[in-house]
């Protein structure tokens, strides 16, 4: 008998039970729609933040205090000591340091912007000059200020786009307006291209200002013996290859230079970009495994439920099966008609569970702005693969026995 | 036993049963359902076969009608061994040389008569296109031209068991097998039903074995073989005493591969 002619059986045959052809999909349906869902939304997830660390700028290093292991600032048993622009211009020196290109320290705290009655609280970076230059990243009107500026200490600031919109509804130009930080008059110079969210906060939802004007003038903090404290160094470095010597090299000065003794642990994190894929990537292949276990035992379930709805269903056409047989169908006719069945259940189960995920996860897209769950083919093919596998495997059983049944008994079966 | 009936001019009989028996074990029972059966059915023979309840008559047909094997002896189907074959050769035969009618019809529910009838055709590896035709014509054959897409809720007792027919007889067997297909009919439709068998024997020469309790409908056979307790008891043949053509004394077989036959038929 054609498989084809099967096909037409199966459907048949589900069609006249429609209902519980349904409910029998049901785990199929659930198992497919988890994994197309979360697999998208993680595939989109990954993406984001692929890009958004393209984005950071070129082969850059961040240098940050404390250890990464240690946890948040918070949690720490010891006090973290801080970084110094010292450490900045000591990176920067290429004799100790080879293939460094430019070097920016930034010190991060949250301020309040103010401009016509209009109050925002927002994150200020209070850069070294070269910000713009090492992050890879340019404004859209005006200019970062300038290496006199920040010799100057000029009350002078650069705002993030949407902080820019939030205090200029109405696109006013900005230049040379005044806005208040923490009720100190700055002048305007410039506006930054949009950049979005990112590790590390939205940047486009904060102010720039000279590091020197915002230690001396507006926070006041400045180290115990009076050094600029920064909260994370960027070196950029020529080439992504010379990467590993760069973050050796930096490592070795800052170990000198804060007098950590050999075999102690550094008290400083020096991260790559690839770093942070690499953990994300790790963060993804945990939560990959996760979402295989999640999909593999609902799966079994819809399997289960297959074997269970197909064995109920041969028990209930055992009539059927001994007319087919009367009139001429072979073991493996009966044999295939019934696997065909149970992966054409378990093929339609997977394709509703497909639809399912993939709305899911067009639902999930629409809800976050810039974040776009992708659904990808071959985790599509993969799970109808998998979901009609499962149909096959536990199908055998049920089929087995049906192709087992002798016509007459099954005739007479009431 | 009875004599055999003459038949001299060489011809191979269609079903030759030789010493047949039929043991079924039930826990630590044996049950002889059939004891020893010779019995031979010669082309365009129709037969009833007769016997009180428990007699073995199913057995013997499902025997003959390769559903089942016999527990020993050897039945030849068109000169052929059938008795030791394995399930899917057996399958085989059914499909290509037996045509089985049932009691309580057997037809699958929710499904229109033209795919009933069709069913055989599937197993015998035949294209959609053709399948269809062929039924359409048994099914007109029978009566039904004009209830082709009716589902079996749809029809009557004794359509049903004519769509029954149909499917017996789309697949050109050597033989009809008919356990009963009176069983579950009324007097008047059963009158029809063994009429349309007894057009389909006398015009087209199509063997028939069917089992009844009933005499009256053994009326419309020219042989009646009687089991009791697993054993022919007799046979007898005789010309038919009712139908539409129980007058005639010549039967003529059209059945495609069966060679024409004219048969001296003998009170
Ligand atoms: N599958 C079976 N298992 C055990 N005994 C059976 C089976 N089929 C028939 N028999 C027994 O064989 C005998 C003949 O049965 P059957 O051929 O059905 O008789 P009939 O059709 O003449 O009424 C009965 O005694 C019956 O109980
Ligand atoms: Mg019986």
């Amino acid at each position: 008998m054609k498989v084809l002619e099967a096909l037409r059986i199966a459907m048949r045959a589900l069609a006249a039970n429609k209902l519980r052809s349904v409910l029998t999909m049901l785990g199929i349906i659930i198992g497919v729609g988890a994994v197309i869902a979360l697999m998208s939304i993680g595939r989109g997830v990954e993406k984001y933040v692929t890009d958004q660390f393209a984005g950071l700028g070129s082969n850059l290093l961040f240098i940050a205090p404390g250890q990464i292991t240690e946890g948040p600032p918070s949690l720490r048993a010891n006090p973290v000591r801080s970084l110094t622009l010292g450490d900045m211009l000591a990176i920067a020196d290429r004799s100790r340091v080879p293939h460094v290109a430019a070097v920016a320290a930034d010190f991060q705290t949250r301020v309040q912007v103010s401009r016509a009655g209009k109050t925002v609280t927002v994150q200020a970076n209070a850069t070294t000059p070269e910000y713009p230059l090492v992050r890879n990243w340019n404004t859209t009107i005006g200019s970062y200020f300038s290496t006199l500026d920040s010799d100057e200490r000029q009350r002078v600031v650069v705002l993030g786009s949407e902080t820019y919109q939030q205090l200029f509804p109405n696109n006013e130009y900005p230049i040379d307006q005044t806005v208040q930080i923490n009720g100190m008059n700055f002048r305007v110079i410039g506006v930054m291209e949009s950049k979005g969210g990112g590790p590390g906060g939205n940047l486009d939802r904060s102010v720039f200002l000279p590091l020197t004007t915002g230690q001396d003038r507006l926070f006041k903090q400045k180290t115990p013996n009076g050094e600029y404290r920064v909260t994370v160094i960027y070196a950029s470095i020529d080439d992504s290859a010379n990467i590993p010597a760069a973050q050796e090299a930096i490592t070795e000065l800052m170990r000198e230079r804060r007098g950590i003794k050999y075999l102690d642990q550094d008290d400083f994190t020096i991260i790559s970009q690839n770093d942070l894929i690499s953990v994300f990537g790790d963060i993804l292949g945990a939560l990959t495994i996760f979402l295989g276990a999640i999909a593999a035992i609902s799966l079994l379930v819809g399997g289960i439920g297959i074997m269970n709805i197909m064995l109920v269903s041969v028990t209930e056409r055992t009539r059927e099966i001994g007319l087919r047989k009367a009139v001429g169908a072979k073991r493996g006719d009966v044999l295939i008609q019934f696997l065909i069945e149970a992966m054409t259940l378990a093929a339609i189960g997977g394709m509703i569970g497909v639809a399912l995920g993939w709305g899911l996860a067009q639902i999930v897209s629409t809800f976050f702005g810039e974040f776009q769950a992708v659904v990808g083919a071959d985790a599509v093919v993969t799970s109808l693969v998998v979901a009609t596998a499962v149909g096959l495997f536990f199908g055998i059983f049920p089929a087995f026995r049906a192709s087992r049944l002798n016509p007459i008994d099954a005739l007479r079966y009431e | 036993m009875m004599p055999k009936n003459g038949r001299t001019n060489g011809q191979i009989p269609v079903i030759a049963l030789r010493d047949i028996t039929k043991v079924y074990q039930m826990g630590d029972v044996e049950v002889h359902a059939l004891r020893g059966i010779d019995l031979e059915v010669y082309p365009g023979e129709m037969i009833a076969i007769m016997g009180p309840s428990g007699s073995g008559k199913s057995t013997l047909m499902n025997i003959i009608g390769c559903l089942d094997v016999p527990t020993s002896g050897t039945y030849e189907l068109d000169g052929k061994d059938v008795s030791r074959l394995k399930d899917d050769q057996l399958a085989a035969i059914r499909n290509h040389k037996i045509g089985f009618v049932f009691q309580n019809f057997n037809l699958l529910p929710r499904t229109t008569a033209v795919a009933n009838v069709e069913l055989p055709l599937i197993y015998a590896g035949m294209g959609g296109r053709q399948r269809r035709k062929r039924a359409e014509d048994a099914l007109r054959l029978v009566g039904l031209g004009d209830r082709l897409d009716h589902k079996p809720n749809e029809l009557s007792g004794g359509q049903q068991q004519r769509v029954a027919i149909a499917r017996a007889l789309v697949n050109e067997p050597s033989m009809i097998l008919a356990d009963e297909p009176t069983g579950n009919l009324d007097t008047k439709t059963s009158i029809e039903i063994m009429e349309l068998f007894q057009r389909l024997n006398q015009e087209r020469g199509i063997t028939i074995v069917f089992v009844t309790h009933n005499p009256e409908t053994a009326e419309y056979c020219n042989r009646v073989v009687r089991i009791r307790d697993g054993l022919i008891e007799s046979d007898e043949t005789r010309q038919a005493t009712a139908g539409i053509h129980a007058a005639k004394t010549h039967a003529v077989s059209s059945n495609g591969h069966e060679a024409v036959m004219v048969k001296e038929r003998e009170r």
